[in-house]
């Protein structure tokens, strides 16, 4: 049983590893803000995701592991609202460029 | 493994602090300063004092942030126009930097070893507080005179902020921020986040006597739901002369003050607790605390007057 | 277990790395913004590896403060910016 629990540890938490460096991988290569911006949602969303799965198993309690999904809930809203605003205030930029 | 972990990040923070230090761009010094902040906690955390690291994540990531990017944008209309330090004062800094950081350094390697500490005595004699987080037990038992102080400090610091203000606007309505906002996804961060994060505030300061946290911390973060709040125009800074929000800075520290005057009374010594009372005293006084750490550290960021009262 | 979380844990500050680069090379603020906020996530992500690898669980409580003000920085930054330029525009009507 324990085996199973670490081996699911460590394919959640590899797997989420894969994404951060997906992520990165994004935002040093893709060409503007925007299109990096689509690259964070990855590390973000999916890479802090499938660590917080990962970790689950190997939480000291309940209301650890509850704390574990909250912290993934709020990463998820705060995630959305940036990436919002970002991109707001970039095509502002843009159109004040190029009107 | 751990060791190769440590060596990396701070030299990371080494890297970060000196391109922070060399780049013109006072916005781009500022974003990578709030990202410094947060390599600053993880090293805290590796160094095993998380309570630290709390500060520093609560302030660093919430009022400083703001503070200095509302800094920053004042800044950047006149940036260009000022000329940049010559060499001369540049060396000269330098210099005096070195000298500093040489001190530190030698300071830190002349100590004996080991180092004279009262750490065991005061762990030994921890207990009797009732408390179990021996950073709230320096900070309420065997310093509690300095913690009051502190708090004083801060309000103090609140009242020099409000000097900046014009005679005819003190008591005014502070307006860092405009208060109309068009972007709805942003009201809808101010609406929902608070109620989180005023819970994970009491928390904070809840599981601060036996666990990392207290009363700063959960403060800090009480500030950062209130910029948050202020920041969307959800609701406008408050008029800095209303009756309400001047006892709710004083509230905390005239508390404290209170336990500790009592003390004479009641324990034999000022800031002393009579025995098996300490803890719910220590709980009280950091409940009342954090509300006016809060409102305190959210006034000094949202800064002097700058409009009338509305009548 | 815990040497696992360990490594996992230098891969993302390796990656959080990576991510300054893109602040000291911009070009324009926005991408430094989106770079803060990688190296924000990162710092979540790490956090609650070291917790795991060290089974110090208030390490928890920080990674869960840096959650709920991961986009502080993104709402100053743009309402900051905006919210002067608007300020300055209202000043302009007023004279």
């Amino acid at each position: 049983m324990t085996l199973a629990l670490d081996l699911l540890t460590i394919v959640g938490v590899s797997a989420g590893c894969f994404f951060f460096v997906a992520g990165t991988v994004g935002l040093l290569r893709f060409p503007d803000a925007l299109t990096r911006m689509h690259a964070l949602t990855k590390a973000d969303n999916l890479g802090l995701g499938l660590i917080v799965l990962g970790l689950l198993p190997q939480a000291a309690g309940l209301g650890h592991a509850l704390k574990l999904v909250a912290i993934w809930l709020l990463a998820q809203v705060s995630a959305a609202v940036a990436s919002q605003l970002i991109a707001g205030a970039v095509l502002r930029q843009r159109s004040a460029i190029w009107p | 493994m751990a060791l190769g972990f440590d060596i990396s990040l701070a030299f990371l923070v080494v890297v970060l602090a000196a391109w922070t230090i060399q780049v013109h761009d006072t916005y781009s010094a500022v974003l990578a300063f709030v990202v410094f902040g947060l390599l600053v906690a993880l090293i805290w955390v590796r160094l095993a004092s998380v309570d630290v690291a709390l500060t520093e994540a609560a302030i660093g990531s919430g009022v400083t942030g703001a503070l200095l990017l509302s800094a920053a944008a004042l800044l950047r209309p006149t940036e260009s126009t000022v000329a940049p330090p010559g060499a001369a004062w540049c060396t000269a800094a330098g210099v005096v930097c070195a000298i500093i950081t040489a001190g530190l350094g030698a300071i830190a390697l002349l100590l004996p070893d080991p180092a004279p500490t009262l750490a065991p005595l005061a762990a030994a004699n921890l207990p009797q507080s009732g408390l179990g987080n021996p950073v709230t037990g320096v900070l309420f038992v065997y310093r509690a005179l300095d913690t009051l102080l502190e708090k004083v400090v801060l309000v103090l610091a609140l009242v020099g902020v409000w000097s900046l203000a014009v005679d005819r606007l003190w008591g005014g309505i502070p307006a860092l921020w405009p208060a109309t906002c068009p972007d709805s996804t942003l009201t809808f961060l101010a609406q929902l986040l608070p109620s989180v994060g005023l819970m994970l505030g009491i928390y904070l300061c809840w599981t601060g006597a036996d666990h990392p946290g207290g009363a700063f911390q959960g403060g800090a973060l009480l500030t950062a739901m209130w910029l948050l709040v202020m920041l969307a125009g959800v609701r406008a800074a408050p008029a800095t002369g209303l009756l309400s929000l001047r006892l709710l800075l004083v509230a905390g520290p005239t508390l404290f003050l209170v336990i500790g005057l009592s003390g004479f009374a009641i324990a034999g010594a000022f800031l002393a607790y009579p025995p098996g009372y300490g803890k719910p005293l220590i709980v009280v006084a950091e409940g009342a605390l954090t509300l006016s750490i809060g409102v305190t550290l959210g006034l000094l960021a949202a800064g002097p007057a700058e409009r009338a009262r509305e009548p | 277990m815990a040497s696992f979380l360990m490594s996992a844990a230098g891969l993302v500050l390796a990656m959080a790395a990576l991510g300054l680069v893109r602040i000291f090379y911009g070009p324009i603020d926005a991408d430094r913004l989106i770079a803060a906020q990688l190296i924000g996530t990162c710092g979540v992500a790490i956090l609650l590896l070291l917790a795991g690898a060290t089974e110090a669980t208030p390490i928890t409580d920080v990674a869960l403060i840096l959650a709920l003000l991961a986009a502080f920085l993104s709402v100053a930054f743009v309402r900051g910016a905006a919210g002067f330029a608007s300020a300055s525009e209202q000043g302009d009507d007023d004279r």
